[in-house]
């Protein structure tokens, strides 16, 4: 049994029952913790169970109880935690659930509530129902980790404290919550799609798990224009993750990849989104990332690319969203386009002003246009400033190699 | 729960109500205050007499400082409150967003500390 990618999978979505069924975050995470080591100690010799997920919620279940008799809270408790000797007898039958058939959405839409701040809704769902770390967290918002942690322990209190409920928003609080969850999926697309640490670049598990989340979000919304576009967006980046990869697992970049590895079902599908998103007269961010993906996604080459369609859409974008990283991606587009200076100097300029100073990708993109501009010495600068920052190995080694061969 | 609901708005938007105004905005809080009564929701709440009425007090090293006003002065006052039973946050929006002055004050929710709570911030 490999606990550890046990862990990564079924940590969120259990986590997400015991929240619901405890109404405690704290509790949970405990209890959760608590479960894990129990299997630990009990597979290896008397074998893993049938349904490794409802024994450890069992388990954990069991050991909430445990735990709050010790606490003489049990009475207060008991009710709530006996409804869950149903679930664990037959998990099935209370996960099919007509508008919420799972309970990590569920708890993301209580996560999301407008009561609590926003940027404390899109940490505790990523904390809680996908299993990310404090840390990991940290670097998809780019602030300092006691910052994170601080955030979480002030949104799990308020939610205790202010009696916002475990369960699912009725119709009319849909709409509210809506922007909020988007944004979680697509931050938690995001850390999948370029793991902030650790040794690989990928983790599909989130990516999928992000779509996955994404088309029942579309499913429960389908006048939601933005979801659509988002869910595009997903795919369309997902379409090309087998490409971004070598057999060596190491990073090829998009103009470097392979496009017959690239997922036409994907492609299609997420285009197909896209299109029907811009013809309800959606224009959010979702969308417009959307179109720059699709015209990525149609293009044979990365020389046949519109990159002045894709220079326009950042325009587009920033208006919409001002953000230093968006810059960032713009100035590349803006050099594909050419002349290479020009986007140069506009990551110059965003250097200047140091708001990215800990942003590993400003730093490599300015390496790779002074590489092509023959501007060795000054590109191994950057190329090593870049490593300094970057946290993730597969963009570590990338880099390396991209430093040794100008400086071979 | 219990909830505090503090019901804000500026008194010179008050004052520029006509008297039909001012009556609609009254009939709407006592329709709101008895159907929350006869579900028993309702434990307590008034409206509250304009600033002019306030006084502050404070007691520093044993010395008592009365001043005319209330403790801060801002653009929306306190001018009433609701102290509801809720089962959640979400029960508790909801019977605020129907206050009439949410329309053009605000509602300013604040749980009570439950017992549990209060014997654990000590």
């Amino acid at each position: 049994m490999d606990f550890e990618k046990l862990y990564r999978e079924e940590s969120g979505r259990i986590l997400s029952t015991l929240i619901r069924l405890f109404g405690d975050f704290d509790l949970a995470e405990e209890m959760l913790q608590e479960a894990y080591a129990a299997a630990l100690q009990q597979w290896p010799a008397g074998g893993t169970p049938a349904n490794p997920r409802a024994w450890l919620i069992s388990t954990a279940r069991n050991k909430a109880i445990d735990r709050l008799r010790r606490e003489r809270r049990f009475e207060e408790k008991s009710e709530e935690i006996y409804k869950t000797s149903e679930f664990t007898v037959q998990p099935a039958a209370v996960l099919e659930d007509e508008m919420f058939p799972d309970d990590r959405l569920r708890l993301i839409f209580t996560c999301c509530h407008p009561a609590l701040d926003n940027d404390a809704q899109v940490a505790l769902t990523l904390r809680t129902v996908c299993g990310m770390t404090t840390e990991e967290i940290s670097k998809a918002f780019l602030v300092p980790v006691p910052t994170m942690a601080q955030r979480l322990v002030r949104a799990k209190r308020k939610i205790r404290d202010a009696g916002i409920p475990y369960r699912e928003p009725a119709q009319e609080d849909l709409q509210d919550r809506v922007e909020a969850v988007l944004l979680v999926l697509y931050l938690i697309f995001n850390e999948g799609y370029l793991a902030s640490s650790g040794d690989s670049l990928v983790r599909r598990e989130l990516c999928a798990e992000a779509i996955r989340l994404g088309r029942i979000l579309c499913g429960l919304l389908p006048r939601q224009a933005e979801a659509r576009a988002l869910l595009g967006l997903m795919l369309l980046q997902d379409s090309r993750s087998e490409a971004r990869v070598n057999a060596e697992g190491e990073l090829v970049l998009l103009d470097e990849q392979n496009r017959s590895l690239w997922r036409a079902d994907e492609i299609q599908e997420g285009t197909e989104l896209v299109q029907s998103a811009l013809r309800s007269g959606a224009a959010g961010i979702y969308a417009i990332q959307a179109s720059i993906a699709a015209v990525h996604a149609n293009a044979s080459t990365a020389r046949e690319t519109d990159w002045r369609q894709i220079v326009g859409l950042y325009d587009v974008l920033l208006r919409a969203n001002p953000s230093p990283v968006i810059e960032v991606n713009r100035a590349v587009a803006v050099a594909m386009a050419g002349p290479i200076q020009d986007g140069l100097a506009i990551l110059d300029a965003l250097e200047y002003r140091r708001e990215l100073a800990d942003f590993h990708l400003l730093p490599a993109a300015r390496a790779d246009l002074l590489r092509r501009l023959g501007r060795g010495a000054e590109a191994a600068d950057a190329y090593r400033l870049a490593l300094s920052l970057a946290t993730n190995d597969v963009e570590r080694r990338f880099l390396s190699r991209r430093l040794a061969s100008l400086t071979s | 729960m219990q909830y505090l609901m503090l019901i804000y708005g500026a008194e010179s938007d008050w004052a520029r109500k006509t008297p039909q105004e001012q009556e609609a905005v009254k009939k709407g809080f006592g329709q709101l205050r008895d159907e929350l009564n006869n579900t028993g929701k309702f434990k307590g709440g008034s409206q509250l007499t304009p600033i002019s009425a306030a006084t502050t007090v404070r007691v520093r090293g044993g010395k008592r400082l009365t001043t005319d006003g209330p403790f801060a002065e801002t653009k929306e006052q306190l001018g009433g409150y609701f102290l509801v039973d809720a089962k959640d946050l979400d029960e508790a929006i909801s019977i605020a967003a129907r206050m009439p002055s949410a329309l053009d004050g605000s509602i300013e929710i604040r749980p009570l500390v439950v017992m549990e709570q209060a014997a654990k911030q000590g």
